[in-house]
């Protein structure tokens, strides 16, 4: 653990442009979590994403010399505090997925499946079923291979409407029609009476607020929840259309792809995040959570288009597809989308000061500004697509596990585990790396291991009631 | 209780945080290893023997407690390097984390985790329907579950301040200790439902063990007396 202190601040890619729209789901405010290290973040300033719009750049240049060493030391301090600043989240939106799932049928029930995943689990013999499973992830891989490359194509490009576009009417059709469907599940489960006036109304509010806050201006705190919502009503979307064996075979690809696109240099999602930083932009905020707020600012300040426009991307060029074909398909592509986007801006370090005065710095003008950084404040960036895929992995223990609890407890522990290695590593690295493979292959060993070897032997235990 | 310990001391500060969940994850790895034993085990060896699979099962728990301080001195052993990392980034040359406080959260760690493991599915089955005991078992299953549960919760959290002080000063006779007293308090658990055989020795050894994690740690009998006072 002091390792992943001390190399935090050391990051210096950290910022990742949050131009990942392909994977990232777009969580347009919240590019939030860059992990800069005090290093990087001085080198990053260059982006506009960096905390200040865009002017300390030459201060933080000569700053950063000087304040290297300082900043190695000092970061370590906080490194802990960043793996945690990540703990919180990731844990708040697997304890909602796991209660959803626990509590309301709907989210269990085979009602179909995606139109991603056409071929069925529900055959006779398992070799049929394994190559169904296969030519379903398969199809699914394929799909989000496609819209990453789109993604990154129409970045290039700088078509920033359309994916602004994109991300917008993907965000619209997860805070409305997805929380309203959630909704009127938790109210039959609980047996509540409701008019339609009502759930309108606040269907309406929710939905509003959820735009105004990821996409434009809005309290921290209250964008990194919605972010958490939206990402969980992706999970349980996923959780209930997928069958069983896709599932798990997906997660898997899903890892090897972010490996792959993250660290290859021809990979998709590694070219967004260079032409980000080549264009000195910040990546979409609509696809990352951020738990720093001056990125906000930042970038509403510098620009405010392109930074939209990224977030949008991200999420619209999920959701475009997928509306075509079905509602739900949208879901599934914009969460394979935000897993990769994640990955890539998983390591991004920001260097994020929150504290008032520094956000008044950043504001009024460069100068001097930068060089007061906090180092204390940097924030750390994770991809939505990171929370969908770890809420899948835990959702689905939860919910067709034998081991049920056990195998629940251990594969949360597992992911975060994993996630405070993969932390560790972008200390060390100190530029984008993904968030899943680590955690997702954690995750599905722990799982299966403890499905079918540790189930019995507790079950043994509990039964003789001995205690080991 | 222990997540109240869990609150109090640990959410503060990140580090112990981290390290929790570390040493829950190695008491986890541990527990995989040994139920992979004990299924391999189980599976060469005959279904319908009832006694042999009983016998296995004690087998099990034995290896499984061997398993689980071998995996306790390996996290020390990852944590000793940590702080020698730690000492040598922060400013003023001396850890934000001390050793001890390190042992006292690897213990809580590792008590959570067993403990998380052995009641979790027990409370959800606990609030289904169901009469507890109907076939002639023991009435009192919730209870003495409850009860066990938590003294190895603080038994794990005690023998991780003495196991992380044994091998500080190399004596080695600690770490036996702790290693007969955690064999001890599973074997004793295998006369439950004689419940009186198992939990009365399991709390007398968590108070022995207290007592000495305490005196162990710096406190003393003038301590406690003093801290009783100015309560009250």
């Amino acid at each position: 653990m002091t390792e992943l202190s001390a190399h935090l601040p050391q990051f210096q890619h950290g910022q990742l442009t949050e131009n990942f729209p392909d994977t990232h789901l777009s969580n347009t405010n919240d590019n939030s979590e860059r992990r800069h290290h005090d290093h990087s973040e001085r080198r990053r300033n260059d982006h506009p994403e960096s905390e200040t719009n865009g002017q300390p750049q030459n201060n933080i240049q000569q700053v950063v010399e000087q304040d290297e060493e300082e900043d190695e030391e000092l970061t370590l301090k906080y490194g802990a505090k960043h793996v945690i600043m990540l703990f919180v989240p990731v844990t708040l939106c697997m304890v909602v997925v796991v209660a959803t799932i626990k509590s309301v049928s709907f989210y269990t029930r085979k009602d179909g499946q995606l139109i991603y995943t056409p071929f069925t689990e529900e055959t006779e013999t398992v070799g049929q079923r394994a190559l169904n499973s296969i030519l379903n992830a398969a199809i699914m891989i394929s799909v989000i291979i496609v819209m990453t490359i789109l993604l990154v194509v129409l970045y290039k490009y700088r078509c920033y409407k359309v994916i602004h576009g994109w991300l917008i009417i993907s965000s619209l059709l997860l805070l409305f029609f997805f929380s309203f469907i959630y909704l009127g599940e938790v109210f039959k489960t609980y047996n509540v009476a409701m008019d339609y006036i009502t759930v309108a109304l606040m269907i309406w509010n929710f939905g509003v607020v959820g735009m105004i806050c990821i996409h434009w201006k809005g309290p921290l705190r209250l964008q990194q929840a919605y972010l958490i919502m939206i990402s969980a009503l992706m999970a349980l979307v996923f959780i209930k259309y997928l069958p069983e064996w896709t599932a798990w075979l997906i997660l898997a690809v899903i890892s090897v792809y972010d490996l792959v696109a993250v660290l290859c240099p021809k990979g998709p999602l590694r070219m967004l995040v260079e032409t980000a930083q080549e264009r000195n932009e910040t990546l979409f905020p609509a696809l990352i959570y951020s738990s720093t707020m001056i990125w906000l600012v930042n970038m509403a300040e510098e620009d405010p288009e392109a930074q939209r426009k990224a977030s949008k991307n991200s999420t619209y060029n999920k959701q475009a597809p997928a509306r075509q074909t079905q509602n739900e398909d949208a879901e599934a592509d914009d969460g394979g989308f935000s897993q990769e986007w994640q990955q890539q801006r998983d390591n991004r370090i920001g260097p994020i000061e929150s504290t008032p005065e520094s956000r008044a710095a950043v504001q009024a003008l460069p100068s001097n500004s930068q060089t007061s950084e906090d180092p204390e404040e940097r924030g750390v960036k994770l991809g939505l697509g990171d929370f969908i895929f770890y809420s899948v992995l835990v959702g689905k223990a939860s919910a067709t596990a034998s081991g049920d609890w056990n195998t629940t407890l251990a594969c949360f522990v597992a992911i975060l585990i994993g996630l405070c290695l993969t932390l560790l590593l972008l200390a060390i690295f100190k530029k984008a790396l993904p968030a899943l493979p680590i955690s997702i292959t954690f995750g599905l060993v722990f799982y299966f291991a403890t499905d079918n070897l540790v189930q019995p032997f507790m079950d043994q235990l509990a039964f003789h009631q001995f205690y080991i | 209780p222990a997540f109240g310990l869990f609150l109090f001391t640990i959410a503060r500060d990140p580090l112990r945080i981290i390290i929790l969940i570390a040493g829950a994850f190695f008491w986890l790895v541990s527990l995989l290893l040994s139920s992979l034993i004990w299924f391999i085990a189980v599976k060469v060896s005959d279904p319908q023997d009832e006694r042999l699979q009983k016998g296995l099962l004690i087998f099990g728990v034995m290896f499984s407690v061997l398993l689980q301080e071998a995996f306790r001195f390996l996290y020390y052993k990852l944590l000793r390097k940590a702080i020698e990392g730690l000492v040598a980034l922060s400013e003023d040359g001396c850890s934000p984390i001390s050793i001890q406080q390190m042992a006292y959260v690897a213990g809580v760690g590792f008590g959570l985790m067993s403990g998380a493991f052995s009641m979790i599915n027990l409370l959800a089955d606990a609030l289904g329907p169901g009469t507890v005991g109907i076939h002639g078992d023991s009435q009192l299953y919730f209870l003495t579950s409850a009860f066990m549960t938590m003294v190895l919760i603080f038994l794990h959290t005690f023998w991780g301040i003495l196991f992380f002080h044994g091998c500080e000063h190399r004596r080695w006779w600690e770490i036996a200790a702790v290693v007969v007293m955690h064999l001890t308090v599973s074997g004793s658990s295998f006369c439950n439902p004689l419940y009186v055989g198992s939990l009365v020795p399991s709390y007398m050894l968590m108070a022995a063990a207290a007592a000495w994690a305490y005196l162990l740690s710096g406190g003393s009998a003038q301590n406690l007396r003093r801290f009783l006072l100015c309560k009250f």
